[in-house]
């Protein structure tokens, strides 16, 4: 086990720093640099060596090989440097919006799991019943909704009937937990109906295919209680794709809130990560994504360790 | 369920039905979605007949009106008629669609087809630049190769947009025809190919391709609707299809937050148009499944 831990470790290396590579040279790629999207935004007329100036304060004017060197070593030692936009720590720039992201993202995963758990295992017991049906349509539906327009739509209902509109500031939870809880469950909720729709189908597949397995005869066969089958023997059984789905989605809610944080006006990652890419802010957009794919990376690491500790042939192959 | 209504057909009677007789018969939904999505490709393409008005056409005198029999789904702030803006805007969301989804998923495929083939150091410094894909959320992927590429129109349609909406499909289709070309490449068909003095091209493309063309058209159909949202998405943001063309996600940006009170048919319409029509390819993606590859779940 600790073999198999150890290389599924060191491969994520490679891909990591692929992603840093790939990064890195498509943002180089981009048609007009910082500098220039910066200083000739207003259309004024700047002078050539104004542009190389700020090109050299801003070491733009180094060799890519170099920058890139500079830029992952600097990683290595937690230093990502500062925003070109800002001039501040891009560090500062994410934490003070990482939260807002992340809690929304989290309240959508408890919302997900409240829900498609138990929809999931109960289209599963009622399959080809009307329940299946409806149950399989509200999941198919959430596929198909888009979040940013759920969220278009929920805003809209609160405020025919509320008369709520989507307050400009944001209220962190430890100054005013209501407050705050009563601002984000929305987003949560018009990125959540997606995730649960996901997993619910993944619920009601895997257990219906769990439903066929011997074991489980055997189970009803000795006379074991129905429940019992279900809560011992059944939904143990088929958690782990599950858990795997939640965990994948997870980490894709970060894209999720991309569009939704613009119709709520929050100001989480998302938000930042559409105002620096149009912007050409390198050190921003690269340590955003490195910060998804490592995240994304790494919760890949973990569900791959789970099902090694779960499935020995796995751990040989 | 609807894999065990096709195993009790008789085989003789299935062979007989021609296949779309068959879809229908055993896919009842999946037909409905067929149906709903060559509606909303006939409106597309026949827009200049189907559409009461000119979408582009601006009528200050009837800014804002509610749904009305002129106005089925009423005007935006420009006073542009919505119900011709939406059947234009199918048009908009069929073209990136299919477009891209023909890229991104004919790239994917040949990747998969000659990772699996070939094997070896190939095949893994393949899959090493697929997982790195893969480590990108498809949105902030588009976002940064929409960024890069900028604008590149051509007949009235972006380019690079459709460029931007492939990219983040091709690892996902590479990995599945991948696996599935693993499943036949020792087959003995493929040596005796290989012994005929076949070239690699002919055993890929004549040999293999029609082999995994199942699991290529389930993540075809999947495909258009992700582009859909995806287009949506990005026009939402500003960074897809731009004004004045009709695009249904850029309807959807328009409207800033004190026309929702005021017009809320502007927010409504053209989100049920996007969730229709995704809806409509999901139903048919998963039926297509169910009928092609019983073995396929979820």
């Amino acid at each position: 086990m600790l073999r198999y831990t150890i290389r599924r470790f060191f491969l994520m290396i490679p891909t990591l720093l692929g992603v840093a590579v790939l990064v890195f040279l498509l943002l180089r790629a981009m048609p007009g640099d910082i500098v220039e999207v910066r200083m000739l935004m207003d259309g004024g007329q700047v002078s050539p060596e104004a542009l190389a100036l700020e090109r050299a304060r801003l070491g733009l004017d180094q060799p890519l090989i170099y920058q890139f060197y500079h830029w992952i070593t600097g990683i290595m030692v937690g230093d990502f440097g500062t925003s070109m936009w800002t001039g501040r720590p891009v560090i500062e720039e994410i934490g003070n919006r990482l939260g807002l992201s992340l809690q929304v993202a989290i309240m959508a995963t408890i919302l997900a799991v409240m829900i498609s758990i138990p929809l999931g295992t109960i289209s599963a017991i009622y399959n080809n019943t009307w329940i299946d049906h409806v149950i399989r349509a509200f999941a198919i539906a959430g596929l198909a909704v888009p979040s940013f327009w759920l969220g278009m739509l929920i805003i809209l209902g609160l405020l025919l009937t509320f008369n709520w509109i989507p307050p400009l500031t944001y209220t962190p939870i430890w100054e005013d937990p209501i407050r705050n809880l009563s601002q984000l469950i929305w987003p949560a909720i018009a990125v959540g109906y997606r995730y649960s729709a996901v997993a619910t189908r993944m619920t009601r597949s895997t257990l219906l295919e769990v439903l066929q397995e011997d074991y489980i005869r055997t189970a009803r066969a000795k006379g074991v209680y129905e429940r019992l089958v279900l809560s011992r023997h059944a939904i143990r059984n088929a958690m782990l794709p599950v858990v795997t789905v939640i965990g994948l989605e997870f980490a894709f809610l970060i894209g999720g809130l991309v569009v939704t944080e613009q119709v709520f006006n929050l100001n989480g990652i998302g938000k930042l990560f559409v105002e620096t890419v149009t912007r050409a802010d390198y050190t921003m957009v690269q340590a955003l994504v490195m910060l998804v794919a490592a995240f994304f990376i790494i919760i890949n690491f973990v569900v791959d360790l789970l099902y090694a500790v779960l499935d020995p042939r796995i751990r040989y192959s | 369920m609807t894999t065990t209504t096709s195993s009790e057909i008789d085989f003789r009677e299935r062979k007989a039905q021609h296949p779309i007789i068959a879809f229908a018969r055993t896919q009842p939904t999946g037909m409905a979605g067929l149906v709903f999505i060559i509606v909303l490709f006939i409106a597309g393409v026949f827009a200049e007949f189907v559409a009461p008005y000119d979408p582009l056409q601006l009528d200050y005198g009837a800014m804002l009106a509610p749904p009305s029999w002129e106005h089925w789904m009423g005007t935006d702030a420009f006073g542009r008629d919505v119900f011709s803006r939406i059947i234009y805007g199918a048009r908009t969301a069929l073209a990136v669609g299919f477009l891209s989804s023909m890229l991104g998923s004919g790239i994917g495929a040949i990747i998969g087809m000659v990772s699996a083939y070939y094997g070896g150091r190939i095949d893994m410094t393949i899959e090493r630049f697929m997982d790195v894909l893969l480590a990108f959320p498809i949105i902030v992927l588009a976002l940064a190769v929409v960024a890069v590429l900028g604008k590149f129109p051509v007949g009235g349609l972006d380019l690079n947009l459709i460029i931007a909406i492939a990219i983040p499909m091709i690892p996902k289709i590479a990995r599945v025809v991948r696996s599935a070309t693993l499943a036949i490449r020792g087959l003995p068909y493929i040596d005796a190919a290989r012994a005929a003095g076949y070239s690699s091209t002919r055993i890929i493309f004549r040999h293999i391709a029609p082999n995994v063309v199942a699991p290529f058209l389930i993540m075809f159909t999947a495909f258009i609707a992700q582009a859909i949202l995806l287009e949506a998405s990005l026009s939402f943001l500003g960074l897809g299809v731009t004004e004045p063309t009709a695009a249904w996600g850029l309807m959807l940006s328009g409207t800033s937050q004190e026309f929702y009170s005021q017009a809320p048919w502007m927010i409504l319409f053209p989100g049920i148009a996007i969730s229709l029509a995704v809806f409509a390819f999901n139903l048919f993606g998963d039926s297509l499944r169910d009928y092609l590859d019983p073995r396929f779940k979820i």
